[in-house]
């Protein structure tokens, strides 16, 4: 008998906030989007806006002195990949997502920025993102859609 | 492991050996790219060709160690794979660098 087909993946884990576990949680959302038939480019993007959520998570929710945990939801189909972060960190200043705006590129090279583009790329690449800090929990919300051309 | 080959000469070619430049290595990719870099030579070329995934603490890292090079000294990229030509163009840091298709590309000083 043919198997139906799957509409939907699941992907929950749980993991250590130090960048060799993104590493880990990233190749498993790769392979998630890609047995739901993602190419490239948009496997890309999601990878992209995770690690640069993840990354802020690691290195400023937490911190480098005390590692937390970290939750991450994916919930794909086809067309979709719908994204949920939870960690136990600071909230981000204010309890409100950064502002968009670049840093200025016109400068001489020694101020040149080398860092600051996190939210530049999650904003830039996200069709919805959402973020509360309530109970002491960060959390983030991202949709990304597969066909969205970003 | 080795993050980074390099042939000498002018321009001084850098070819990144890993696949990704992601925060589990940008600090030490910074460190081996200002470790390379000849002080004689006017132009590096950063090959970036086998590279699949930048995230945006790797893009710090390519830009952290062009700071650190000599005024005198010019720091170009070549061979954006899909993602890491996203990347750049995002955060308009195409803007900054001379990106060439190829390191054959940059070789004859092609802007292109």
């Amino acid at each position: 008998m043919p198997q139906p087909v799957t509409e939907q993946t699941m992907l929950d884990m749980s993991l250590e906030s130090t960048p060799v576990a993104v590493r880990g949680a990233l190749a498993r959302v790769v392979e998630t989007l890609c047995c739901m038939g993602w190419d490239e480019e948009p496997r890309g993007t999601v990878q992209l806006v995770i690690a640069e959520a993840l990354n802020n998570i690691v290195e400023h929710a937490y911190g480098a002195g005390c590692p937390g945990q970290i939750s991450l939801r994916l919930r794909a189909t086809a067309e979709l990949a719908d994204i949920v972060m939870t960690d136990h960190g600071m909230a981000l200043p204010g309890a409100t997502l950064p502002g968009a705006a670049p840093a200025r590129l016109d400068v001489p090279r020694y101020d040149l920025p080398e860092g600051g583009f996190g939210w530049q790329l999650i904003r830039g690449l996200s069709d919805r993102l959402s973020y509360r800090h309530s109970n002491g929990v960060n959390h983030l919300e991202i949709r990304i859609c597969r066909c969205s051309g970003k | 492991m080795t993050l980074i080959t390099t042939e000498t000469g002018d321009p001084q070619i850098l070819r990144v050996a890993v696949t990704r430049i992601d925060s589990a290595i940008a600090i030490q990719f910074k460190d081996a790219v200002r470790e390379l870099v000849s002080p004689e030579v006017g132009r590096v070329v950063l090959d970036l060709n086998a590279v699949d995934f930048i995230d945006s603490s790797g893009l710090g890292a390519i830009v952290a160690a062009m700071k650190g090079m000599a005024d005198h000294q010019r720091f170009d990229l070549a061979g954006l794979r899909p993602m890491v030509d996203k990347v750049f163009r995002m955060t308009r840091m195409d803007s900054i660098f001379v990106i060439h298709d190829t390191v054959d590309a940059s070789r004859a000083g092609a802007e292109n």
